[in-house]
């Protein structure tokens, strides 16, 4: 798992000086930011690659995200030298009903839910010790700070998905709009394990032109995040979702496991490593290593959808 | 609540996942011990749809501690956890 991450970046710094230029002829990029690991890890990339000069970084806030993404993107822009821009989207989802839609199904669950209280969606954390199907829970806070989970039927569940994503797809929307007007090309942030297991928007966050560190475990993506020199204090930071008011960290939405244990057990899993060596090198039992390679796989196998083109009968012509 | 016979049980949920997630082809058939996650049939959405159909069909409640593949994976799963838990 260890890779020569100089080494990597280099290698990926002339790819993507390659596909933008030669396979996509655009003169330039487009990235969202965050503040997060694997956006600044490509800004950071693209800026190096094609020259600061042919990189926009855009922020894209909302109503529930965290002010400190703001403030980490702008440290980022700072250390390597592209433009920024800020799009607040809060009034566009707004007009498209994101919040409305989002609060209506969430008083399915909570009919008490209402202004000046927090939510987020979880999933259950503990994979290894029993072999579990995915199921989601809303935890709401009201403004005295009393929380409160349940388990969300399917009809709740969809709609607050839907209308989350709608943050997503106008995310999408504005960076193609920036892309557009200067020829550029939109540059997709997700890492190996975002891809392969779903944790994107399909037409949102996964709607991109070139995605540079689809195939780097989120543990790689830190070793060139240290190679390239990103901040310390992006490489610090938890992940999370910044798409729920109440913050949710990667690993309780959707992962379900710490990132260097997943990655580990991935790794072990594509190298055919026996479950029994596995459990020994990562001081997990065996049934352990097995319930995280059967989780897995469920995942990539469940989420493929979200990888295909669109279906198309017969061969275009 | 009456005695549900465990032959109507798995064709009663047969009926419904085929209906419900191959829109009635039976072409691809599964066979009553065959995982659904395995055939590609049921996603972890399909998961939340199933539990939906058996708390509303058999009067019962899922607990999370049972949303697990023994329960739930396969028809003769479904048959035996749903004469379990209204039996």
């Amino acid at each position: 798992m260890k890779i020569d991450a100089a080494a990597a970046a280099e290698a990926l710094q002339a790819e993507i000086r390659r596909q933008i230029g030669r396979v996509l002829k655009k003169s330039g990029a487009v990235i969202g930011i965050s503040g997060g690991i694997d956006s600044s890890v490509c800004a950071a990339l693209c800026a190096r690659a094609l020259g600061p000069g042919r990189v926009v970084g855009i922020m894209m806030p909302e109503t529930d995200s965290s002010p400190e993404s703001e403030r980490l993107a702008r440290v980022l822009s700072d250390k390597f030298g592209f433009e920024t821009l800020k799009e607040d989207i809060s009034g566009g989802l707004a007009g498209l009903g994101c919040y409305q839609r989002r609060d209506e199904a969430i008083r399915m669950v909570f009919p008490e839910y209402g202004e000046g209280w927090k939510n987020k969606i979880t999933i259950p954390t503990n994979i290894l010790e029993k072999e579990t199907f995915n199921y989601f829970n809303l935890t709401v806070e009201n403004p005295g700070g009393e929380v409160f989970t349940e388990r969300m039927p399917l009809k709740a569940y969809l709609q607050i998905v839907a209308a989350s994503n709608l943050k997503q797809r106008l995310r999408m929307t504005t960076l193609y709009y920036h892309a557009e007007k200067r020829n550029y090309a939109v540059v997709g942030t997700g890492n190996k394990d975002e891809h392969m297991q779903g944790f994107f928007v399909k037409y949102g966050d996964g709607g991109a032109d070139l995605k540079p560190i689809a195939h780097l475990f989120k543990i790689q993506v830190y070793q060139v995040a240290e190679a390239i020199g990103v901040p310390k204090e992006i490489i610090k930071r938890t992940p999370t979702t910044d798409t729920y008011s109440f913050e949710v960290t990667q690993e309780e939405f959707f992962f379900g496991l710490d990132f260097y244990t997943m990655d580990m057990l991935w790794h072990a899993m594509e190298n055919n490593v026996p479950s029994a060596e596995a459990a020994e090198a990562l001081g997990l039992t065996v049934s352990q290593v097995e319930r995280g390679y059967a989780n897995i796989k469920r995942k990539v196998m469940a989420t493929e959808y979200l990888r295909m083109a669109p279906l198309e009968v017969g061969e275009a012509k | 609540m009456a005695t549900i016979d465990l032959d109507t049980t798995r064709k009663e949920l047969k009926a419904f996942i085929l209906e419900t997630f191959l829109f009635g082809d039976d072409s691809e058939a599964f066979g009553n011990a065959d995982s659904f996650m395995e055939k590609g049939i049921i996603d972890s959405t399909g998961v939340l749809e199933l539990v939906s159909f058996l708390e509303q069909n058999y009067g019962i409640t899922v607990g999370d501690e049972e949303m697990i593949p023994a329960n739930l994976d396969s028809v003769d799963n479904l048959a035996a956890y749903v004469q379990r838990k209204a039996g």
